[in-house]
């Protein structure tokens, strides 16, 4: 008994040793050298490892950003300029800032909006039920409400609403990575700025049709009637395609394009105030008025400019 | 005629659901199970009722209030561990001992897996190897048969492995310990000592060969593992038939038939391909041998069950269908 | 005689062939019809007409729109209205060529008599060039120009010409009444196609389900006296029909995968196909025309019906000439029940492909899926030999690479698998997204190259 005691001791013991003397030298002889920056960088990255940079993780892109020396083709959307800055002293070298994003469904087909017209029955993905058929509503363009892009988000951001069909982003968990917008078939997400204390305006419709047949699928589409695009000031609306698109580096939030949207296909989030429909189309209305008047004031001036000359 | 429904192809379905099947399996099962309450009487009808009962309502409260996810519940298929469970114990468990093992089948080797097709081992197997490890002495508790068939002659207290294992641990040789028994005589049909699924092979066969025209079940697995066995056996039996048993006795005594039926084949815990099959059954066949002739315990099914299902992914990477124009 | 069949997988699903006793009746003309430009495989036809145009049955209305392209015709006689998007019957547009019916009056040089002319031009191109020009394509559902099909690239000879008559899919009896009341002309279809392929010989395949049409075929064979060609009586089982198991099943050759049946030496052709190349080549008649069946669980055994109709009709105008939608139709297929498309929008125009109006029952509405058992069946059903439990998984877990070790390219989208899984997993659903991000792979390291 004793025996087999102290053999068994004696037989791990020795067995234990060679095993871990064989572990050191394979630790050895196959150690790769590497950067010890790689290391610094990807602790400092958020280590969600979702993609977003175009990366397969944070540990590639931090390989790829010591590999190339600068930070060109690295940026981490979802550490934002924070982490980017901390990035940037680690390699010693310089960062350009960018606005934090925030991704934006640009749908508004609600189940009232946009009825449906016949049943989808087959697996619960958006990728699938494109591939199959044009939807389940009129509309060719809007939401196909399976949720690819709910589960395509690695930080709990999304979520579909049971009452209107549609996905809804928590801005608060969004870190812009873009997951969604590359999984939704019918490209409705956008990442866009996320705008000042996060008033953004944006069109919620990417239907393509033109304006009857857009209407017909879906009571809040964009018709492409351009009033946005006319009474725009700041130039950042443009209609194409029979759909509008508000480019937010030009915006200026004075919410103008929402008032005269008729069919409230524009949406403005965030803002302090609910909008006031009246009294900013009767800014846009007293605005053209002056205009009009000091047109009409100029074409006089010359008028009489003409007669003195003549 | 409302709004119609849109969805890819196929348009149509083939009648077998999951459900059928496992109500096929139960359905195979009842003629062992009618055979057991026939030999061990009232005490094999509670055995059977609180294994089923417990397995199917502990699934049912994990899945709804553990998990949350009611739809985890898989009713029919509970119901077979449940009754796999219970056959696999000795008449004479006491209660808490069955619904323990349920707690286990279910909670531990299937739910905590992630439910129905999840689950690495066998439930009840799993369940089984934990009572027996846990309460060798319940578990070992064989009744002789006193149920509803009167004047049966049967080995009484040990299954007929169990007596030859002591036997030969006690230095005699299989002759002497048959003929100071009474055994081999007409073992077929009945009086083998044992837990309830374990006492008619003949009624396992029926409800094998059901499940075979019902198409629910492939015959490669179970063919595999009797002809492993069998084979070793006789090997070992010609070398020397007075310390190893031979292939008929093997085959008939203990768990195999009921392991080879109806636990290897569980879909779950077994290999996909026929090739796959055949090694699984290999392997279950090769460990059981060597548990009977060489281990410590009598018996080795559940033993060798529980090991081969580890190597089921293993195997399933290795097999692979035959594909059409990749020869 | 020994049954044929394919060596892997397959299914056996109910027949169901409620229309097989219906004759083949002619559909009148509709006030108006809308012709797809885009109703065979490969590049959409470019219309030749303006609107105001007036067209006759059988004139040319657009020409192929690349290489593997086809022409198409105007199905009547009557006057261009509009060319523009039109929903096809997935709900997308698609271009549409509309005209309004006015009499019935057809092009110069149709013979539209019902001779047999059993005289088989000699000249090859002249063949070939008649299949083209009335812009035949296939008919078993791939919609492929046949005149590209019966024209293999240098270098390959075909070995064999088979006739595709196993229609394995349950309810549809098309090609089994063309098969009773057009045998001959089949059978000299075949014998066109033989001779533009160099004479190789002709398997008639057919399903042991069809006695009538095999006894019909083999005589007409023996009494036409056209030499190489047989008739043989297939196994019943699914998918008998598709092209690559045919193959196996008559030739006991295997299509390597990423190729083409000519690299096995084989062609295969419908039988529909082979009407409508007897039609174009003997009769100078374009593709306008075609076989449908409407049929179903949900309609009563008196309202099946086999139609020859104008392809351009719409299906909802076809519908209701069969007595309409039927009490507790849920869903209407056109197609069969196991690779057939359903219908989101019924005004859609028939196609060259359409093939049938499947009215289909509260029945054969899905199950929701349940978790995957692992009984293998699946991979039992695959008639490719692949593993759809896997590549599912595959798929979900986004690892294209190992797609495409695992053949998810091969699927044939036959739909065994979804059918026979006892969990209601919806396989077939997300095999198709594999396959298809596995061929973008395929086709962009090819591009490479």
């Amino acid at each position: 008994m004793t025996n087999t005691i102290i053999w068994t001791v004696a037989i791990l013991t020795v067995l234990g040793l060679v095993l871990s003397l064989v572990l050191f030298w394979v630790a050895r002889k196959f150690r790769v050298e590497e950067d010890p920056r790689i290391d610094d960088i990807e602790k400092t990255l958020p280590g969600a490892n979702c993609g977003g940079c175009g990366f397969a993780g944070c540990r590639a892109f931090a390989d790829a950003a010591v590999k190339a020396g600068n930070l060109d083709a690295n940026y981490c959307p979802v550490g934002g300029n924070e982490v980017m800055k901390k990035v940037a002293d680690i390699l010693g070298c310089a960062v350009k800032e960018t606005a934090p994003m925030v991704a934006v469904v640009r749908c508004n087909g609600t189940c009232e909006a946009r009825p449906r017209v016949n049943v989808y029955e087959g697996a619960m993905s958006c990728k699938v039920k494109a591939s199959l058929y044009g939807g389940d509503t009129l509309c060719l363009f809007g939401c196909l409400g399976c949720g690819d892009c709910v589960s395509a988000c690695s930080f709990g951001a999304l979520s579909m609403d049971p009452a209107t069909g549609l996905p809804v982003v928590d801005e608060s968990k969004c870190t812009a990575c873009g997951k969604c917008a590359a999984a939704c078939p019918k490209h409705i997400i956008e990442l866009r700025a996320k705008g000042p204390r996060g008033m953004r305006e944006y069109v919620s419709c990417v239907n393509k049709d033109k304006g009857p047949a857009a209407r017909k699928a879906c009571a809040s589409a964009c018709i492409g009637c351009g009033l946005c695009e006319k009474t725009c000031t700041h130039g950042a609306i443009s209609v194409a395609d029979n759909v509008a698109y508000i480019d937010f580096n030009k915006c200026k939030l004075c919410r103008e394009c929402e008032a005269v949207c008729p069919t409230g296909a524009i949406h403005g989030v965030n803002f302090p105030k609910p909008l006031d429909k009246d009294a900013v189309k009767k800014r846009i209305a007293d605005r053209k008025a002056k205009a009009a008047e000091a047109a009409k004031a100029a074409a006089e001036q010359e008028a009489k400019k003409e007669v003195t000359n003549g | 005629m409302d709004k119609l429904t849109v969805s890819p192809s196929p348009h149509v379905h083939a009648k077998a659901s999951t459900a059928s099947i496992m109500r096929d399996v139960v359905i195979a099962l009842c003629p062992a199970m009618v055979v057991s309450i026939l030999f061990y009487g009232w005490s094999e009808i509670m055995v059977l009722a609180v294994g089923a009962v417990s397995c199917v309502a502990i699934e049912w409260l994990i899945a709804r209030y553990l998990m949350k996810r009611p739809e985890l519940f898989s009713g029919w298929s509970a119901l077979v561990t449940g009754i796999l469970l219970a056959m696999n114990l000795p008449s004479t468990s006491p209660w808490w001992m069955i619904v323990l093992g349920a707690l286990v089948a279910i909670g531990v080797a299937k739910m905590s897996f992630g439910g129905l097709g999840q689950n690495l081992f066998n439930p009840a197997i799993t369940a089984r190897v934990f009572l027996l490890i846990s309460f060798p002495v319940q578990m070992t508790n064989w009744s002789v048969p006193n149920g509803f068939v009167g004047g049966v002659d049967a080995v009484s207290g040990a299954t007929p492995l169990g007596l030859i294992k002591e036997g030969l641990k006690a230095g005699e040789s299989i002759s002497e310990v048959l003929a100071s028994s009474g055994m081999d005589a007409h073992m077929l049909l009945r009086d083998i000592g044992g837990s309830g699924g374990e006492i008619s092979a003949l009624a396992l066969l029926a409800g094998f060969i059901y499940l075979l025209v019902r198409r629910v079940v492939k015959p490669w697995i179970p063919l595999s593992i009797l002809g492993t066995i069998a084979v070793i056996a006789a090997v070992f039996h010609g070398i020397d038939p007075e310390h190893f048993t031979g292939p008929n006795f093997n085959l008939i005594t203990g768990g195999v038939l009921l392991g080879a039926f109806f636990m290897a084949t569980d879909y779950v815990t077994s290999p996909m391909s026929n090739w796959g099959g055949v090694v699984f059954g290999i392997g279950i066949g090769l460990i059981v041998m060597m548990i009977r002739y060489f281990g410590s315990y009598p018996e080795g099914m559940s033993f060798a069950i529980l090991i081969m299902n580890c190597f089921v992914p293993l195997i399933n990477r290795a097999f692979h269908q035959k594909k059409y124009g990749r020869a | 005689m020994a049954k044929l069949t394919f060596s892997i997988g397959g299914i056996h699903p109910a027949d169901s062939k409620l229309a097989r006793d219906c004759r083949i009746e002619t559909l009148p003309l509709p006030p108006k019809m809308y012709v797809s430009m885009f109703q065979h495989l490969g590049a959409m036809a470019k219309p030749v007409v303006a609107v105001g145009d007036t067209v006759k049955a059988g004139q040319i209305i657009a020409e192929p729109g690349g290489f593997i392209s086809a022409y198409v015709h105007s199905p009547v006689s009557g006057k261009v209205t509009a060319i523009g998007p039109r929903k096809d019957l997935a709900g997308f547009n698609q271009m549409h060529v509309e005209i309004e019916v006015q009499g019935d009056e057809w092009a110069e040089g149709i013979d539209l008599s019902s001779d047999l002319v059993t005289e088989i031009p000699e000249d090859k191109q002249f063949i070939l060039d008649r299949i083209k020009m009335n812009g035949v394509v296939g008919l078993g559902g791939a919609t492929f120009p046949t005149h590209v099909k019966l024209n293999p690239p240098p270098g390959k000879t075909a070995e064999c010409l088979i006739l595709n008559g196993a229609e394995c899919e349950p309810f549809l009896t098309s090609d089994y009444r063309i098969l009773l009341e057009r045998t001959d002309e089949i059978v000299v279809g075949a014998a066109i196609m033989q001779k533009v392929l160099g004479g190789c010989p002709c398997v008639i395949g057919i399903e042991e389900n069809k006695p009538e049409a095999i006894t019909a075929v083999g005589s007409s064979v023996s009494r036409l006296g056209y030499p190489g060609i047989r008739v043989e009586t297939l196994k019943k089982r699914y998918p008998q029909g598709g092209e690559k198991q045919l193959i196996d099943a008559v030739m006991h050759r295997q299509v390597r995968s990423g190729g083409l049946p000519i690299d096995v030496g084989a062609v295969v052709q419908n039988v529909a196909t082979s009407l409508a190349v007897y039609e174009a080549v003997q009769k100078n008649k374009p593709l306008v025309t075609n076989t449908l069946t409407v049929t179903g669980d949900v309609i009563d055994p008196a309202r099946q019906h086999n139609y020859l109709f104008r392809i351009g009709m719409p299906l909802s105008y076809i519908a209701e000439y069969a007595g309409g939608v039927p009490e507790g139709t849920v869903k209407i297929v056109s197609g069969g029940p196991m690779m057939g498309k359903a219908i989101a929008n019924l005004d859609a125009a028939t196609v060259k492909g359409s093939s049938s109006i499947l009215y289909l029952g509260q029945s054969t509405t899905r199950h929701a899926a349940t978790p995957c058992i692992s009984c293998g069946r699946c991979a039992d059903a695959c008639p490719m030999g692949l593993e759809p439990f896997l590549l599912k998984r595959l798929y979900a877990a986004g690892d294209v690479a190992a797609l495409e070790q695992n053949a998810a390219q091969d699927c044939i989208e036959c739909g065994c698998c979804q059918y026979s899984c006892p969990a209601y997993v919806p396989l077939l659903d997300n095999i198709r997204m594999a396959k298809a991000q596995v061929m973008g792979v395929i086709r962009a390291r090819n591009a490479k190259k």
